[in-house]
């Protein structure tokens, strides 16, 4: 059964002069159950999508559905089955963290008691601080917190707008184990992020820019359809090294990556040699050339040129 | 009912939450309604009088001394010739010149007739008014001695005479508090009750809140109301303590019932409170609310009827303020204080004000969206 279904949503930000295309046509569909990565730099379109979805904003045209109900329609279902985590912090930062969680269960009608199972293991990591204000918790603390506030209504689907952002790696790591665990409760998670390496974790991704879909499909897949035999090449003279290689003509894109550069070349031909050719030329030390596995950046970089 | 019920415990845990608001809440209006109705008085005095004497007669020293004796003035400058006396005018000594002719004795003797003249520097308008109408009740009350003095009256007047004996209803003694610290208290709660619900809404607008409170299967009226009940309590408590100030402070008694303040108070707040929402749907920022909501309670407040009285302002003045709930709640506070009047006689003033309730509560809550276009 598919809980989510975006069809042809097109949305677009009208002031006075100009007009923003937000989202331009999109379509696509999150099965039950799944983790539905949303993946795309910053003003691609994620946070229009996902208030669309939730019901906080009107799209121009185009249908959508979560759980079966029309997001225009029924959205007073909606409301009652759906959990979102905006990306900005937006709990009561003056209220302590169990006051914060007492009101979100009641305004849905529940208490913590109810549904405390579900929130069990990312409440307990919280629960030490209860009596804290919200205001005053770290980062990571605020995201749990925002996270148990966003389930404690039990809801079959979850918007998670960019909740990795501004969160250190540790955080980061226990924050997707957390989702991987809800997963297995049979939540569906929409989750949006700018971080290419958070994608494999998802079961599929949709990678998107300037309001368009460019691919969807699982990270495997995704790295499947990058075609072109992909180079690494480390030496002295980064930056130098990166326009020598630019300015060759068999080139088709170099970008760096980590303590490498990223090469494709435009024919399939021996790019070692051609890359060994470069390094002797600039006179480089400590060159090291190696032939690589793409991953999503990879192709996310290859698909933002195509 | 439940869902309001805990809308209205976390309002409040807020509220109460925020020491520093808290304390401006009660404490910025007591100190207004110390010190306003004490400084704030509309009689002049100490207008500062300047005398240009060019009879030096012991009738233009008669007529000066009952000028300065009447309290109202004090003799600042005595000089020799008229621009002498606008000298110390235009040094900002005096406000006021009085020019008495030379031969004016011999003139009011001789001839039963003599004139004076008097000048006013009016760029203070109700300064310079009261001055002058103060300078001229003085010289003819003057002017009415000197007659008895001089003439002898006929058996029978041949002139009519009006003679004018008033008292003063409501307020016998004219005291001005009476009649201004009802009017402050007004402007006081009318200040808290349109600016605190609506700054509360746009701060949640701010922080971002409001977008888990629009996820939420959360009624458009719980939340309004949820927002609209805590301040309406917190306004009432407010005006409880300035009524407590103006009984044990300055004495002021109601003449009617303290029940019929609070039955007029209590819907006046929901007209003024729902303004303060409506505002607040709008604003996108505490700032813009903040400027908004301090613009609208200095218009309302200005053509109220607290400092100057609606009857004198031009027609379409008199219109606008029939649009301010402000000068409703200031003429009610002033008929039940002074006047004690009950229910029944201020009733048009209870239609008017449940009018305005009803206008801005609703346009407030069909303005207030949970989904943006």
């Amino acid at each position: 059964m598919q809980s989510v279904i975006v069809q042809n949503i097109v949305k677009n930000y009208v002031s006075k002069k100009t007009s923003v295309e937000a989202l331009k046509d999109i379509s696509f569909s999150v099965e039950k159950g799944e983790i539905f990565g949303i993946i795309g730099p910053d003003g691609a379109g994620k946070t229009s999508l996902f208030r669309i979805l939730t019901t906080l904003l009107l799209a121009d045209s185009g249908n959508a559905s979560v759980d079966g109900f029309d997001v225009v329609k029924d959205y007073k279902q909606i409301r009652n089955r759906v959990g979102y985590m905006p990306g900005k912090f937006s709990l009561y930062q003056d209220l302590s963290v169990q006051e914060n969680l007492e009101f979100f269960a009641t305004i849905f009608n529940t208490s913590i008691q109810q549904n405390y199972d579900l929130i069990k293991e990312i409440y307990q990591q919280i629960e030490p601080f209860k009596t804290r204000k919200a205001g005053q918790l770290s980062g990571g603390m605020k995201q749990k917190l925002a996270l148990s506030c966003a389930l404690i209504h039990k809801p079959s689907v979850l918007f998670l707008d960019e909740p990795t952002t501004g969160v250190d790696a540790v955080s980061r790591k226990e924050f997707w184990e957390m989702l991987h665990r809800l997963k297995l409760q049979g939540i569906t998670i929409l989750v949006s992020t700018p971080y290419m390496d958070e994608a494999s974790l998802c079961d599929r991704v949709a990678l998107i820019q300037k309001g368009e879909i460019l691919s969807i499909d699982t990270p495997k897949g995704i790295a499947a359809g990058f075609k072109k035999p992909l180079w690494a090449m480390r030496a002295n003279e980064m930056f130098h090294l990166m326009n020598a290689i630019k300015a060759d003509d068999s080139v088709e894109s170099c970008y760096p990556f980590g303590q490498y550069h990223h090469v494709v070349f435009k024919t399939q031909k021996d790019g070692r040699t051609k890359l060994e050719e470069i390094a002797m030329k600039g006179h480089y030390s400590n060159v090291e050339i190696k032939s690589i596995e793409p991953n999503i950046e990879d192709c996310f970089m290859a698909l933002m040129r195509g | 009912m439940r869902v309001l019920k805990f809308l209205l415990q976390k309002e409040l845990r807020q509220i109460f939450r925020d020491k520093a608001v808290f304390r401006i809440l009660f404490i910025m209006p007591m100190v207004q309604l110390l010190i306003l109705p004490l400084a704030a008085d509309y009689e002049i005095k100490n207008i500062n009088l300047s005398v240009v004497d060019h009879d030096h007669s012991e009738y233009s020293r008669k007529l000066v001394n009952k000028i300065t004796a009447s309290g109202y003035f004090r003799l600042k400058d005595y000089s020799a010739s008229f621009s002498q006396g606008l000298k110390a005018i235009e040094l900002d000594k005096t406000d006021l010149i009085l020019e008495i002719p030379a031969q004016f004795e011999r003139d009011l003797v001789k001839d039963s007739k003599a004139t004076l003249l008097v000048s006013v520097n009016a760029i203070n308008g109700v300064k310079a008014g009261l001055g002058g109408a103060y300078v001229q009740s003085i010289i003819q009350d003057y002017n009415q001695q000197v007659r008895m003095q001089w003439i002898q009256f006929p058996r029978f007047d041949p002139q009519p005479t009006i003679e004018v004996t008033s008292s003063d209803w409501y307020n016998p003694n004219m005291n001005y508090r009476v009649f201004m610290v009802p009017g402050i208290l007004v402007m006081l709660v009318t200040m808290i009750g349109s600016s605190f619900a609506a700054n509360n809404i746009v701060r949640e607008k701010e922080i971002g809140t409001i977008e888990q409170i629009n996820v939420s299967p959360i009624k458009k009226w719980q939340f309004i109301l949820g927002k609209l009940i805590p301040f309406w309590m917190l306004a009432l408590v407010v005006l409880s303590f300035g009524l407590l100030i103006a009984r044990f402070v300055y004495g002021i008694v109601p003449l009617g019932h303290y029940l019929t303040i609070y039955t007029f108070a209590s819907i006046y707040l929901l007209a003024v409170l729902g303004l303060g929402l409506l505002m607040s749907t709008y604003a996108q920022t505490q700032q813009q609310s903040m400027l908004v909501s301090f613009f609208v309670t200095m218009i309302f407040n200005l053509m109220s009827g607290l400092y100057t009285p609606i009857e004198s302002m031009p027609m379409w003045a008199q219109w606008i303020t029939k649009f301010n709930p402000v000068s409703y709640f200031i003429e009610v506070m002033r008929m039940v204080v002074l006047k004690g009047s009950g229910l029944t006689d201020i009733k048009y003033q209870i239609f008017a004000l449940l009018g305005f309730a009803l206008f801005f509560n609703g346009w407030a809550i069909l303005n207030y969206r949970k989904r943006s276009g």
